[in-house]
């Protein structure tokens, strides 16, 4: 079987939208038939994702690919970066803005999350350029 | 606890989802913070909020949570409930405050969800 990818766009404070690329990969995975587990894990992930691109950068893309052994989900974004990779992965830390904590957002737990979703974790940023992040959900037999 | 009788002791108002109602329900969450949630719900949780925008649903949907309380009487637009009707989330609105109508289900035997155990 070949590997499957898709990528969304994710447009800069369009939350009207935000959320409809996570949606759609979950969709994605339930047709496949997924392990229900599995699938919440990259649905969670992805989320935190696609929020974060919506609240704190330009904008960016969120892509998924799917292979025999693993679900990649990759978030990459314009910028602005992150200057301090350590303290933005600190629980509770967050810049969030109080017309974003109204939402419901800004509890500095979306990149904590996105770690504990996943087997493998990786998070790039370069100031000025952009974040890239990278997370693995490994399959085991049955999913 | 089934969600009918969460309907009927918070005297709630169901907005979408009837044919939920006798789903059982395990635990409950209250929050206004859309990442706790998704860090500490698990499924069988009912999620109770003064929070009434679209990304609850969409927090919902990725968390497999299906049935939410909107307290103090809060009430979303007509799109927000499209979304769950979409998503197969059951909605509740009750005029109780968080605290309270978080009491009343604790004193009929619902239970939370221990952050420390998840
Ligand atoms: N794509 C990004 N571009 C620039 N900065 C980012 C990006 N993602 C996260 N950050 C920074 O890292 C901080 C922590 O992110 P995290 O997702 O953990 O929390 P949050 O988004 O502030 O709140 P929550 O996710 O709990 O709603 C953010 O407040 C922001 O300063
Ligand atoms: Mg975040």
């Amino acid at each position: 079987m070949g590997n499957i990818s898709y990528e969304f766009p994710v447009a800069k404070d369009d939350f009207e939208r935000a959320g409809e690329a996570s949606s759609k990969i979950k969709k994605i995975l339930r047709q496949l038939g997924m392990d229900s587990g599995i699938i919440r894990r990259v649905a969670i992930g992805a989320y935190e994702a696609e929020m974060n691109l919506v609240i704190h950068s330009l904008g960016g893309v969120i892509s998924i690919t799917i292979d025999p052994e693993s679900i990649i989900i990759t978030a990459e974004d314009n910028g602005p970066g992150i200057e301090d990779i350590e303290l933005a992965m600190k629980e509770g830390y967050s810049t969030a803005p109080d017309r974003i904590r109204e939402m419901g957002f800004g509890a500095g737990m979306g990149l904590p999350n996105m770690k504990k979703c996943s087997d493998d974790f990786i998070i790039e940023s370069v100031v000025g350029k952009g974040t890239k992040i990278v997370m693995k959900m490994m399959l085991k037999d049955g999913d | 606890m089934k969600i009918k009788d969460i309907r009927d002791v918070l005297q709630a108002e169901v907005l979408c989802g009837e044919d939920l109602l006798e789903n059982e329900i395990l635990y409950a969450f209250g929050s206004d913070l859309m990442s706790d949630v998704l860090a500490f719900v698990k499924t069988g949780t009912i999620l109770l909020t003064g929070l009434v925008n679209s990304q609850v649903i969409r927090t919902a949907e990725m968390a497999d949570i299906n049935a939410i309380i909107f307290v103090r009487g809060k009430v979303p637009d007509k799109d927000v409930i499209d979304l769950a009707r979409e998503s197969s989330i059951i909605i509740l609105t009750t005029k109780y405050t968080l605290f309270t109508a978080s009491g009343i289900l604790y004193s009929c035997g619902l239970r939370g969800i221990e952050a420390s155990k998840v």
